[in-house]
């Protein structure tokens, strides 16, 4: 039983660690630059505040699940560890939505306030975007199945506590 | 734990006096949560500009803008118009109905809602922040224009509402802190009033 449960939080937190930090590395990596009629249009995630919170959340994120990856498995920290997951899991729920919010107006434009989308002359920008808000998307599941598993298996024996 | 037949234990009084420090902090998310609805929901502003002039007459354009026009803000209302029902139907059933439990289910699914809805906050407002950033900046790489220098007290009102549900985010953090810390005590009643014969 320990061993199933020892197994199943590792690969819960292997799967969270590889999501993020592939949100991350492809966030990062999305640049592109096109010109039109001798204007150049250079599209980078640091152009908006949105995208860069976005790859820092998803960057503390995996480096937090890399740590957690090599905890031994009857150490105290584990309710540290649950306090954690809760709070990272508040920061990466916080960067998809706001990247999400910003990446709507990129792709569908606001017409109400005169801004026009961007998608249209630098679609492979707009691709890399989507697929690293996708993984973004992966991993806050993932995170929200972790942190329900953690307070459920180091949490569970003291709600069970006879007195 | 010696009890007489069919005589229930007090509540000790420092879980009684967690009980009301939860339901006054709910109060407070729940006018913060309802107070950042309603000024979001009710942010609206038209504004007549001179676009062109032919000749000598101006020609104005009436432009309006509404919290509808941008779907973070409609996010943000719809998601703190939901926190508030949920802390009025918590704050409803702490005040009617506190020992009500269904197998012992309560407090955990309290707990479980509470965290829900930090992560609905959460979400409504941190999209709402970063829209109203790219309206105060703009964006020149993308050839976005800023429109908080013509319709400036729809981004002051906006403004408003995102700092009420900042708040409300903050008093929920708390109770839900709270809430689960209830659930790790143990539950000495509980037990106790089973044993009873």
């Amino acid at each position: 039983m320990a061993k199933i449960k020892r197994i199943c939080t590792f690969l819960l937190r292997l799967i969270a660690f590889g999501t993020t930090l592939a949100a991350a590395i492809v966030m990062a990596t999305s640049h592109e630059t096109t010109s039109l009629f001798a204007v150049s249009f250079e599209a980078k995630y640091t152009y908006t505040p949105a995208f860069k919170y976005f790859v820092i959340a998803n960057a503390i994120a995996s480096v937090y699940g890399f740590l957690v990856l090599f905890l031994p498995s009857d150490s105290l920290l584990w309710r540290l560890v649950v306090a954690m997951d809760a709070v990272l899991a508040m920061l990466l729920t916080s960067s998809i939505s706001a990247a999400l919010a910003i990446a709507q107006v990129g792709k569908k434009g606001n017409s109400h306030a005169g801004w026009l989308p961007i998608c249209g002359q630098v679609s492979k920008y707009c691709n890399q975007v989507t697929g690293a808000l996708a993984a973004g998307f992966v991993g806050i599941i993932t995170y929200a199945i972790l942190l329900l598993y953690a307070v459920h298996t180091v949490l569970n024996p003291l709600l069970v506590q006879k007195t | 734990m010696a009890l007489q037949n069919g005589e229930k234990p007090k509540v000790g009084s420092s879980s009684s006096g967690l009980i009301r420090v939860v339901l006054l902090l709910r109060v407070v998310a729940f006018f913060a949560t309802a107070a950042a609805t309603i000024v979001m929901a009710l942010n609206k502003q038209t504004k007549t500009f001179v676009v062109a002039t032919i000749g000598s007459n101006p020609i104005s354009a009436t432009l309006t803008a509404k919290f509808q026009h941008t779907p973070a803000f409609v996010f943000f209302v719809v998601a703190n118009g939901m926190a508030s029902i949920h802390n009025l139907l918590m704050i409803i059933a702490d005040v009617f109905a506190p020992n009500f439990d269904y197998k012992g289910l309560r407090l955990a699914v309290i707990a479980i809602l509470d965290m829900m809805t930090v992560a609905l906050i959460s979400g409504g407002v941190n999209a709402a922040v970063f829209m109203a950033e790219l309206g105060k900046n703009g964006n020149s790489h993308a050839r976005w224009n800023k429109i908080c220098d013509k319709f400036g007290s729809f981004c002051d009102r906006g403004g408003g509402a995102i700092i009420a549900s900042f708040v409300g985010l903050l008093f929920m953090l708390l109770i839900t802190a709270l809430s689960i810390i209830k659930l790790l005590k143990p539950k000495s009643h509980h037990n106790c009033s089973s044993l009873v014969p």
